[in-house]
This record gives C-alpha cells, sequence and structure tokens, in this order.
C-alpha cells in the first residue's frame, strides 16, 4: 500500500484544505492521473497520484483541513506497475516468491523463469551466507556495491557493518544508495517508509551509486538550459536543413559605384535622417529588383506547387544576444534606399528591444543576412522556412583588381552568396539572378536623396 | 534568464481564454513552450470558483440572461468575481518549479506584480492580511484566483481600471461584503495598453523573466 500525503505546496505552507476528490474508493487510478484537488489561499491546485493502482482508503473527506505530510489515503499498487520495475528486480523477485497472477507478456519475460535460484546469486556478488543475506535485507542494501573481504571476494558480515559504517559517516553528504527492492509480492518491511515519492516534487535523479564518497573535484562541465529562442533557432535549423536541398553558389560584385554613393550622402543622411547609411539598404533594393525578374526565387514550396509571392517581403537577419530574429521589410521593392534603410535601422532597434510586433517577423518572401558586417568574406546561410533563397552580404573592402584588359586598380568588392533551394531552382536561374542583382550594384544609377 | 512571452489579446469570450489557457497549459507541462502572459479583457461574465459559494451570486438567470452577463462555473481558487470590459485580466502560464515552488508565493507575488503597476500610475495600493487580493484602502481594486497543475499555473487576476462598478452588485465579490473600486474611480484613468505595459513590467521584476513578444525567430519554428 501507498501513502498519498497531502503535498507542502511552499515553503511558509502547513496546511492544506482538500476540496475535491477526483477518484472514489475502489476507482483505478494511474501514476500522475490528477487524484485530488487542495485549496491554499485562493490556488486550486490538482495532486497527481504517486503510484498506478487501487484507491484503496479516502483517509480526509472533503472540505478537511489537514497539515502537510498527513496521510490522506491509501494506493493498492497493481501488479502491472510492479511488473514494470526493471528486469533484474523483477527476476529477483520472482524466484523470491512467483508473483499471484502472471505478469504481462511484455513484462518480466524468460528471463524471470531462468533467474537462478535464490541460494545461487549472480557471479558479480558471489554466495552470500544466510545471516549476511539477512542483514543485506534488514538494511535495504544491494550486495553489488559491497566490496567482499571473504573467501574468493565473499561478502562477510563484517564487510557490511563496514559499509554501514562508512555511510553513516558519509551521511553529512549523503550518497543515496538505492534500495534493492523488495520481493514484489511481499509487503515492504513494518516500519519501513511507504516507497511513495512525495507527490509533485520530481525527485532528482539520483547519483550512480558510490559505496565510499568520492574526493570532490571541480566540475569538468557547466550545464545551462537553452533558451526558448536558442531551442526554437535550433529547431528551424534542422527543420531547413532537413526540408530543402541547400546549393550555395558565390560572386564577386563591384561595389566601387556605390561606394562612391554612400560616401557622398553619408552625412547627409546622417544629419537629415538621424541614422547611418551603409551598403545593406543598396543591397536590399537590388535584391528586391532582381526577384522582381526571377520570381521563383521569392516563391515557395506547397507540396507539389509552387506559391508565387506577388509581395516582396525580405526579411532581414539581426543577431540578438545569443539569439536570432528577422524581421521583414513588406514590400521592399516599393521602398527607396532611405525608406529601406530607415526600415532596417527600425525593425533591427526593436528587435534588440524585444519591441517587434507578431507580423513584423511574419511573411518574409526572400532573406538577406549581413554577416559582413561581422568581417566575414563569405558563407552559406541556412534559407529561412517557407522560403526557397537567402543572400549572405560578405564584407565590402578595397581590393586590388584586374580591369580594362591588364591593368590592376584598387575597387570596393564584396563576395554576395546565395543559398538557394535546388529542390526549385537550377545553378543557372540562381546564377541569372545573381548576374542581375551584380548589374544593379555595380551600374548604380539611382540617385540616393 | 527565464523567457515569458507576452499575449494581449484585447477582448476574448471567458471561454475561448479557458479553452487556450487549457492548450498552452499543456504546452508548458511537457516543455514545449516557455511561460506566458496573457493579458486580455473579457466581455460581461460571472465566474464561480471550486470553492465558491452560489449563494454569493445574487442575481437569478434571467437578470443576469437580461442584463447581459454570461455565467460559468469553473476550476479556479477563489470565491465569486466579475470580468467585463474596462478591467484588465491576466492570465500567467508559468511552471512555479523554474520559480519558486510555493503556491502562496506566487500569490503574493501576483499582488506585487498589481501594487507595482499601480504606484506607476501614482496609486499606493496594497494587501490586507488574510484577503488575496490588492487593495487600496478598503476597497478591492484586484481580485486573485488562481489553479495550480503540476505546478503550472492557470487563471490569475483581474484589476478593474475603468470597470463599470455598479456590475458588482450582481455577487458579493470573492464572498467578501467589502465595496469594490477602479483606477478610474481613484482618480488614476488609464487606457487598457498602458496598465498592461505597467504590468507586463512589473511581472518581469517580480517573477525574475524576460518579457518578449511572441516573436518568434523565423517562421514555422513553432
Amino acid at each position: 500500500m501507498i501513502d498519498v500525503v497531502m503535498p507542502q505546496m511552499g515553503e511558509s505552507i502547513v496546511e492544506g484544505t482538500l476540496t475535491k476528490w477526483l477518484k472514489k474508493p475502489g476507482e483505478r487510478v494511474e501514476r500522475d492521473e490528477a487524484l485530488f484537488e487542495i485549496s491554499t489561499d485562493k490556488v486550486d491546485t490538482e495532486i497527481p497520484s504517486p503510484a498506478a493502482g487501487t484507491l484503496a482508503e479516502v483517509l480526509v473527506a472533503e472540505g478537511q483541513t489537514v497539515a502537510v505530510n498527513t496521510v490522506v489515503a491509501r494506493i493498492e499498487e497493481s501488479a502491472a506497475a510492479r511488473a514494470a520495475a526493471p528486469a533484474a528486480e523483477a527476476a529477483e523477485a520472482s524466484v523470491a516468491a512467483p508473483p499471484l497472477t502472471p505478469a504481462p507478456a511484455a513484462a518480466a519475460p524468460a528471463a524471470a523463469a531462468e533467474a537462478p535460484p535464490e541460494e545461487a546469486p549472480p557471479e558479480a556478488v558471489g554466495p552470500l551466507s544466510p545471516l549476511v543475506r539477512k542483514m543485506l535485507r534488514e538494511h535495504n542494501l544491494d550486495p553489488r556495491l559491497i566490496k567482499g573481504t571473504g573467501a574468493g571476494g565473499r561478502i562477510t558480515k563484517q564487510d557490511v557493518e563496514a559499509f554501514l559504517a562508512a555511510r553513516a559517516e558519509a551521511a553529512a553528504a549523503p550518497v543515496p544508495t538505492p534500495p534493492v527492492s523488495p520481493p514484489a509480492a511481499a509487503p515492504p518491511p513494518a516500519g519501513e517508509p511507504a516507497p511513495a515519492a512525495p507527490p509533485l516534487s520530481a525527485p532528482a535523479p539520483a547519483p550512480p551509486p558510490e559505496a565510499p564518497p568520492a574526493r570532490p573535484e571541480a566540475p569538468k562541465v557547466r550545464i545551462e538550459p537553452m533558451s526558448v529562442m536558442r531551442q526554437k533557432i535550433a529547431e528551424h535549423m534542422i527543420l531547413s536543413r532537413r526540408t530543402s536541398a541547400h546549393v550555395t553558389t558565390v560572386h564577386r560584385v563591384d561595389m566601387t559605384r556605390v561606394a562612391r554613393m554612400r560616401e557622398r550622402y553619408k552625412a547627409e543622411v546622417q544629419q537629415r535622417y538621424g541614422f547611418s547609411l551603409t551598403f545593406l539598404p543598396f543591397v536590399t533594393r537590388a535584391a528586391a529588383q532582381a526577384l522582381r525578374a526571377y520570381p521563383l526565387l521569392n516563391a515557395s514550396i506547397d507540396g507539389s506547387n509552387i506559391v508565387y509571392h506577388n509581395e516582396i517581403n525580405i526579411g532581414i537577419a539581426v543577431a540578438l544576444d545569443n539569439g536570432l530574429i528577422v524581421p521583414v521589410i513588406r514590400n521592399a521593392d516599393e521602398k527607396s534606399v532611405i525608406g529601406l534603410q530607415r526600415a532596417i535601422a527600425d525593425l533591427a532597434a526593436r528587435a534588440r528591444s524585444r519591441q517587434l510586433k507578431p507580423d513584423e517577423v511574419h511573411g518574409g518572401t526572400f532573406s538577406i543576412t549581413n554577416f559582413g558586417s561581422y568581417g566575414s568574406l563569405t558563407g552559406t546561410p541556412i534559407i529561412n522556412q517557407p522560403q526557397v533563397a537567402i543572400l549572405g552580404v560578405g564584407v565590402v573592402e578595397k581590393a586590388p583588381v584586374v580591369v580594362d584588359e591588364d591593368k590592376i586598380a584598387i575597387r570596393s568588392v564584396c563576395l554576395l552568396s546565395l543559398t538557394f533551394d535546388h529542390r526549385l531552382i537550377d545553378g543557372a536561374l540562381a546564377d541569372q539572378f545573381m548576374l542581375k542583382l551584380k548589374a544593379v550594384l555595380e551600374n548604380w544609377s539611382e540617385e540616393v536623396l | 534568464m527565464r523567457v515569458c512571452e507576452l499575449h494581449e489579446l484585447g477582448r476574448i469570450s471567458y471561454s475561448a481564454a479557458l479553452a487556450l489557457q487549457g492548450e498552452l497549459v499543456e504546452k508548458r507541462k511537457q516543455g514545449l513552450i516557455s511561460d506566458q502572459f496573457l493579458l486580455l479583457e473579457h466581455p460581461h461574465v460571472i465566474t464561480l470558483g471550486r470553492n465558491g459559494r452560489a449563494e454569493h451570486l445574487l442575481a437569478g438567470p434571467e437578470a443576469l440572461r437580461r442584463a447581459g452577463i454570461e455565467f460559468h462555473r469553473t476550476d479556479r481558487g477563489g470565491d465569486i468575481t466579475y470580468h467585463g470590459p474596462g478591467q484588465v485580466v491576466g492570465y500567467p502560464i508559468l511552471d512555479l518549479r523554474a520559480w519558486r515552488r510555493d503556491v502562496v508565493a506566487y500569490v503574493r507575488g501576483l499582488e506585487q506584480v498589481i501594487i507595482e503597476a499601480l504606484a506607476e500610475f501614482g496609486l499606493r495600493a496594497g494587501r490586507v492580511p488574510g484577503r488575496t487580493g490588492v487593495w487600496i484602502e478598503d476597497r478591492k481594486i484586484a481580485a486573485i484566483g488562481v489553479h495550480v497543475s503540476r505546478w503550472v499555473t492557470s487563471h490569475g487576476f483581474a484589476l478593474n481600471v475603468s470597470t463599470d462598478l455598479s456590475y458588482f452588485r450582481y455577487i458579493v465579490p470573492c464572498g467578501l461584503a467589502a465595496p469594490v473600486t477602479s483606477m478610474a474611480e481613484m482618480g488614476a484613468p488609464a487606457s487598457p495598453a498602458q496598465v498592461n505595459r505597467a504590468l507586463a513590467a512589473a511581472f518581469a521584476r517580480v517573477f525574475e523573466c524576460e518579457m518578449i513578444r511572441p516573436v518568434i525567430p523565423v517562421e514555422q519554428a513553432r
């Protein structure tokens, strides 16, 4: 029988009012199924059952207030629950006293029948004298944890006493010893606390059993849960790799004309609008024009259909502290360089202060990631699903370039990489798109202001 | 720092909010989502907690129907209460194991959130020992009723911003014959959006979490 107790729902809480039984005596209850409800200070709490079985006795009536840890009910554990015990335990148990009901086929199979009789325990431990066996049982010890010093490594009475003494010493920093499960069909020894875990509190995983406490060492690792955002990014990245056939093509683009344009207007833009003019809005504008020319790059796949998006909504990847978000510039093809720069600055700032609205990160049809701002020459970005292509912008740098047949000139150059989904887009099309993008940037003619 | 997603849902029916909470609680228990904080407003509705006494409902079904008020029995703690336009309702879906395994500390925390938010509007609110909720002098401005299942919370609080207090005449609020009040009545009128902002900020402080809008890095990540 498992005792069900009034759980402690907080440090300062000493009692609780049982407001409702969700099961009646005699009814079957599964482990973790809600068994009763308690109320403490305007909080109603459902309490799950600590074990599977039959609700045998209800000791506290609805409406009664009792102290924490008061036994409120008893559960008769079911055979099925016991059969689910690890096979080793089941094997031991079945020899001591065969279960009254045949174990379900899935649990405790042939192994039980083949288990050696108790008089010949597993070789790992060696034979045990009746006295030692009795001591082990009394103290609920696992013989495998005790070093035998007798003939042939046999565990003696002294070994058990030494083990108990060592354990008592270690009590300051107790090393939990997993109890050997008592024979399944036999009740637990009288006075033994019922093996019911306190409801709700998930027990910390027991450290591996070790008889003498190991010398404490500095931990070699530090474990931290991932943030939710990190988990979502991780999921999405894997989802994308699994979904699309990623291929990347890299083109070198001469940004000299754009760089001159930017130089000419930088100060004025800063003064007039309060944000700095970067290369990104030029690239975004050129990408929008190239997407107009090659709408397949602005599409997505739905089963065996191609979905062409009439709007060009470009997502701009924004790095956050240990995270990433891709806010979307809607109708990017309708915006000027200044309009795009304003949108980029605004979305990036609000992304970092977490002020984006949900619809500002949805509905993108193409993405751009500007890793050049961190000095990267080029990269192979992962597609932002359900899109089919993403443009990576490398750093714009001055470099010696061969021009006009055989002359070397210093030009501002940049590597643009396009990762595309080869399910939908072939290399030739991807490169045509890139050549269009390159042509717009290299022959930049639009005025900025 | 733990993340809490903020959802401002506007006006939403009691049953729709109940269904949404049920869904979020299930996902939270499975660890599929982070903590959630729903802020919303209900149309006129009177709800009776599991331990509520029906006699605290002072109007018959017919009178309620005529007044356009829904009636729901529900599984939260607390007695009877009224929700309606002008009231900001907050439903945090929190896994208390990640904060403190203490339901009373949680309720005190909710009170603290409301007290701090009200302070931003110049209102000095406080607690009354033994009477969960937030009070301005002897008038109740916010009610609390919570449900916990496997340490995951649902239901929450209701703060009267510009509530038409006459609707409380249909009930004995929370079984207490004490008067109710609102921010507007106390001379601090505010819009729900302003109150939401103050509540979200106070919530992040009290429950030590980072409040984010439910933006996800990329589509379909959910």
